[in-house]
């Protein structure tokens, strides 16, 4: 293998796991480190500088991070990053306005319009206001936040939280214009503004058209509406018994959210084996410590409905035939089965909708309808026009419209300043040595045995009193520090000076997981198969020094299972290994504002 | 050194031997030499070829000297037994251990202040007794403990750390076990645990005694320009003549060896030694020519490394000696202990 180029911006910032994972890469082994520290306000601007609402994700962040976590490689349950991004917000200082960024009262004469309140329009106007624009956001219903006021429910997210995260932004100097539905772009676009970026999201939730649907039409509801209705009041009770069909985290909290209502029997109805869920384990386990029945390989056939109501449903009782691999290869259906209910939630997705968008505005729609637009750039075909957030490439989730949020706020900024959004600053990494002695590192490096903090929850009996109790309490500050020591500080990164290092060894037994093996070069399948442990994850890079000098071996360091414990670095008589931090360098539209002025003193 | 302990998690799929275990459960406690020491390589090799050999932790006996190499015994398979002795006197506690039971596996190690310097007569008699056990000489040409000072493996020419020069001629513990009458002679190099760790093991299995000495540099005292047991030194002068794989019973052998160049010795248990001669003039099994050979390159400055001489299996310490065929504490303890009018017949034949 050729060695390995370290300098690339993406080599350290792959081998932090969650960083990598995270869509906005917020640096998550040093909030843990300031956790762990007690410096949560620190641990918290952290957080803000990266996904804009720690608060908010803390609770209900999809978690990309998780699963990618070296720690569950390592021993199975990764770190509980969600819950302790949630310990910063809990126990940050009230008042962060000295730390927020300072709004130019002089503002740069550009005006940007933003349609729709959600994350993506709120992460745009909170990257764009420090820089002097005007930003006007255009909101159809009368509180601004979008899918997590109307669709979250306020038992996993409360709306204090949500409305301080919000306002934040809002105080910025944002022109929210609530109530105030966009429909017509072609309108919008006539108003002068520099630039649009819709961030309406994916609003429109998908129908099943089944035999029974019309007549019993009052008693099925489409999830995303249904709890938009909630959200608002508008709805508060439900049958008894209610059936929710699909298994994706909408119909997670729609099985929840019912038994707030007063259900009293809940089942979420699934097409297929439990394997294929699309919701989080985390959100499933919520469920079914609520009594939530989950009901597998039942596919929906008609609504049953005797003199205009609603009874039940009918499914189709199926089977499937599955490959070494797990995958669906044959399915049958071998019997049918009736189950009774009240009321039927419909959560089989959602998509999005632009009725408001003229279709001759040079804006192009492919052939499924939905706006083409650049993968980096989150332009869409007619400049000056922007999407983001689910209104994109469709439903995903609030971490990815805060990113997508970010992107498009530094295209705008190049847009409005008559440069190409193609040429954007690219990410970067910093290294700094965490040597403080023989035997001293910055960071703690011993190795915790510790296992996962599970977060306590309100009592089932307390929490369906009312809908809004909020059922997870977070981790005290006590849990916070054990769960903080699981992390592996990843971004305390090995590094290697070939020119130091004597082969003596030390480093490749001292390695707890074996991580090491000096080794002549070879092709990587061959060099995978001959160090000291396989390294069979093809995920996680080799690195592979130059050639080292006495021997012409070389270095190789599989980066799968590194503790960070340093043990190496203490290990090396010669220092060929030293730990030292990476700061990624994920540049946002401010960065690109202060490279151009440093570039053009007089844009500044 | 390190103040961190390793670790406990390892490497989720580590394989394991037929005891069930992973290489970690044959490590021992935390070594306190300096980082990067030679020695610190040599005990990995051997928690390598323990683990290989899937020897129970326990059947395992590690005896050493003083010195930094003699610490070591510590640091590897804390499971076994082990005694650390009086400088220079490790031979003789395993002559006691082994006398008394013969059934476990011997493991000494040492340094060659501890063997070649005040260590040497116990050495030769212990060569002599023909002990069945493995001994580790870690050589670096000095005494590490003690801060540096030549020791009697020291090179002539070869300069301390502070600039004197040795003028007296080393004590080479290869051509001394050979001339002795040594039945295996090895020699090798921390740094090349691919040979080492076979050797070990075929050490380990070998019937009598059985000599490994292993360059190991001193990284503190004896890793500088100048010095003839340096990491580098050792590299550019490091000559593998014969390369030993060493195949339990169980196991085929395997690879495809060259005819002439190749020479598979069976060994008292079944198992079997594939030796592959590097260099083809050279004959292991040669004692008089080994010996002449060795002489030869190190004059032209070389080290030789490789099994340097393997011979038949003659009678070990306990045939010589007509010991009994378990170890003491399966004797009946009638039989062992002969009782009081026993013992006044036995005085009796004294008077
Ligand atoms: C039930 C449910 C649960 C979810 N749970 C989670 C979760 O736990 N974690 C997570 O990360 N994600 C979750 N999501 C997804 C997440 O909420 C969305 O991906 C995210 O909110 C998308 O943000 P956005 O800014 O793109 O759009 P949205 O949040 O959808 O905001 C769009 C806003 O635009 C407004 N709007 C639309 N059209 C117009 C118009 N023409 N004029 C004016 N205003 C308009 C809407 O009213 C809305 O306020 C969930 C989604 C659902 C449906
Ligand atoms: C009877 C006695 N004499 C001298 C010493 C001092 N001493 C301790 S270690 C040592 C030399 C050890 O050298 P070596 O065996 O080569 O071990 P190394 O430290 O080099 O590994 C000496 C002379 C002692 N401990 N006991
Ligand atoms: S930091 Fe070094 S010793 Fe520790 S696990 Fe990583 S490579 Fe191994
Ligand atoms: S400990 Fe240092 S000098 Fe020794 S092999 Fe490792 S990197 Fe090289
Ligand atoms: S003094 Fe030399 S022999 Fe002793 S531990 Fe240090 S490097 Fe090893
Ligand atoms: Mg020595």
């Amino acid at each position: 293998m050729q060695p390995t180029d370290t300098q690339h911006p993406d080599y350290f910032h792959k081998v932090v796991d969650c960083q990598w994972a995270c869509p906005a890469h917020t640096d998550v082994p040093e909030y843990i480190r300031l956790i762990a520290q007690g410096r949560f306000t620190d641990a918290y601007m952290v957080n803000r500088h990266s996904n804009v609402f720690p608060g908010i994700l803390g609770r209900v962040c999809d978690r990309p991070c998780e699963p990618a976590c070296r720690r569950g490689r390592v021993e199975q349950k990764p770190v509980a990053i969600c819950r302790l991004k949630r310990v910063a917000a809990d126990h940050r200082e009230a008042d962060i306005a000295a730390r927020l960024p300072k709004i130019p009262k002089r503002k740069n004469g550009k005006r940007v319009a933003c349609i729709g309140a959600g994350p993506a329009s709120l992460t745009v106007a909170n990257d764009l206001m420090p820089l002097g624009y005007e930003v006007t956001i255009f909101e159809q219903f009368a509180e601004p936040g979008g899918l997590m006021r109307t669709n979250i429910p306020s038992f996993r997210l409360p709306p204090d939280v949500l409305n301080e995260e919000i306002q934040q932004i809002v105080r910025m100097g944002v022109d929210l214009r609530l109530n105030h539905p966009v429909t017509s772009l072609r309108a919008l676009l006539g108003e002068g503004f520099d630039a649009v970026f819709v961030g309406s999201g994916a609003p429109k939730g998908k129908d099943l058209k089944l035999p029974g649907r019309q007549e019993a039409a009052d008693h099925i509801h489409i999830g995303i509406a249904w709890l938009e209705s909630v959200a608002f009041g508008h709805v508060d009770r439900i049958g008894e018994r209610v059936l929710i069909i699909g298994v994706g985290n909408t119909a997670m909290d729609c099985c929840r959210t019912s038994l707030r209502l007063g259900a009293k029997n809940v089942k979420v109805m699934a097409r297929k084996p439990r394997a294929f869920f699309k919701a989080s384990a985390w959100e499933l386990e919520d469920a079914e410590e609520e009594s939530v029945g989950i009901v597998v390989n039942r596919a929906p056939k008609s609504f049953v409905t005797e003199q205009g109501r609603l009874t039940g449903m009918l499914f189709d009782q199926m089977e499937y035939e599955l490959d070494d691999h797990g995958r669906i290869v044959g399915e049958r259906v071998v019997g049918e089965e009736f189950f009774p209910a009240d009321d039927v939630i419909l959560a089989i997705g959602q998509e999005n909708a632009f009725p408001w968008i003229e279709r001759d505005l040079g804006i192009e729609f492919d052939r499924w309808d939905v706006p083409v637009v650049d993968k980096v750039t989150f332009q869409s075909t007619r400049p000056g026009v922007f999407f983001g957030g689910d209104a994109a490439f469709g439903p995903k989730n609030i971490i990815w419209a805060v990113e997508h949020g970010h992107q498009a706020a530094i295209s705008i900024h190049r847009h409005c300043q008559g440069e190409s959004v193609r040429d954007r600053l690219p990410p970067g990494v910093n290294l700094q040595s965490r040597k403080m002695g023989v035997h001293e590192w910055a960071y703690a490096n011993d190795y915790a045995p510790v296992e996962r903090r599970l977060v306590p929850h309100v009592s089932l009996k307390e929490r369906f009193k009312k809908l809004n109790i909020e059922v997870e309490l977070g981790f005290t500050i006590e849990q916070a520090a054990q769960e903080a020591q699981r992390c592996l500080n990843c971004d305390v990164q090995t590094v290697f000076d070939a020119k130091l290092c004597i082969e003596c060894d030390a480093c490749v037994d001292i390695c707890p997981v074996d991580c090491l093996t000096i080794t002549v070069n070879g092709s990587e399948p061959d060099l995978r198969s001959r160090l000291r442990a396989p390294a069979k994850n093809l995920s996680q890079a080799l690195f592979v020094s130059t050639p080292l000098k006495q021997t012409g071996r070389v270095m190789v360091k599989d980066e799968d299972l590194c503790l960070h414990c340093g043990l190496c670095a203490e290990r090396c008589p010669t220092a060929a290994w030293d730990m030292q931090k990476s700061f990624v360098h994920w540049p946002h539209a401010a960065d690109n504002a202060a490279a151009d002025a440093a570039r053009n003193p007089k844009i500044a | 050194m390190t103040y961190l302990a390793k670790p406990k998690v390892s490497h989720p799929s580590l394989p394991r031997n037929a005891l069930g275990l992973t290489r970690r459960d044959y490590e021992g406690s935390l070594s306190t030499l300096c980082a990067g020491c030679g020695h610190d390589s040599i005990t990995a090799a051997i928690v390598e070829a323990c683990w290989g050999l899937d020897i129970e932790p326990q059947n395992l006996v590690k005896l050493s000297g003083i010195g930094c190499s003699s610490k070591t015994t510590a640091y590897f398979v804390s499971g076994g037994h082990g005694f650390n002795s009086v400088h220079g006197r490790m031979p003789s506690i395993a002559t006691g251990a082994n006398a008394a039971n013969r059934e476990l596996h011997y493991i000494g190690v040492s340094g060659d202040g501890d063997t070649l310097s005040i260590g040497l007569g116990q050495f030769c008699h212990a060569i002599r007794r023909n002990l069945n056990m493995l001994y580790i000489i870690e050589n670096n040409g000095v005494y590490g403990l003690t801060k540096g000072q030549f020791s009697a493996s020291a090179d002539v020419g070869t300069k301390a750390k502070k600039g004197e020069t040795n003028f007296q001629p080393p004590i080479d513990p290869v051509l001394l076990a050979i001339t002795l009458g040594a039945t295996f002679v090895a020699r090798s190099f921390s740094g090349d645990k691919k040979q080492l760790v076979p050797l070990i093991q075929a050490g380990l299995r070998h019937k009598g005694f059985a000599l490994i000495d292993v360059l190991s540099p001193c990284v503190t005292f004896n890793d500088h320009e100048g010095s003839t047991k340096s990491y580098a030194y050792t590299r550019e002068h490091y000559e593998p003549a014969v390369h030993a794989d060493f195949i339990p019973p169980e196991r085929e052998i395997v690879a495809d060896y060259n005819e002439g160049e190749t020479l598979p010795v069976v060994m008292h248990d079944g198992s079997r030694i594939v030796l592959h001669k590097l260099d083809a003039a050279y004959d292991p099994t040669n004692r008089a020519a080994a010996a002449a050979q060795i002489q030869e390159r190190m004059r032209a400055g070389e080290y030789l490394t490789g099994l340097l001489y393997v011979g038949s299996a003659e009678k070990d310490f306990h045939d010589l000696n007509g010991t009994p065929d378990t170890a003491l504490n399966k004797v009946p303890y009638e039989k062992l202990s002969p009782g009081s009018k026993g013992l006044a017949k036995i005085l009796e034949r004294y008077r």
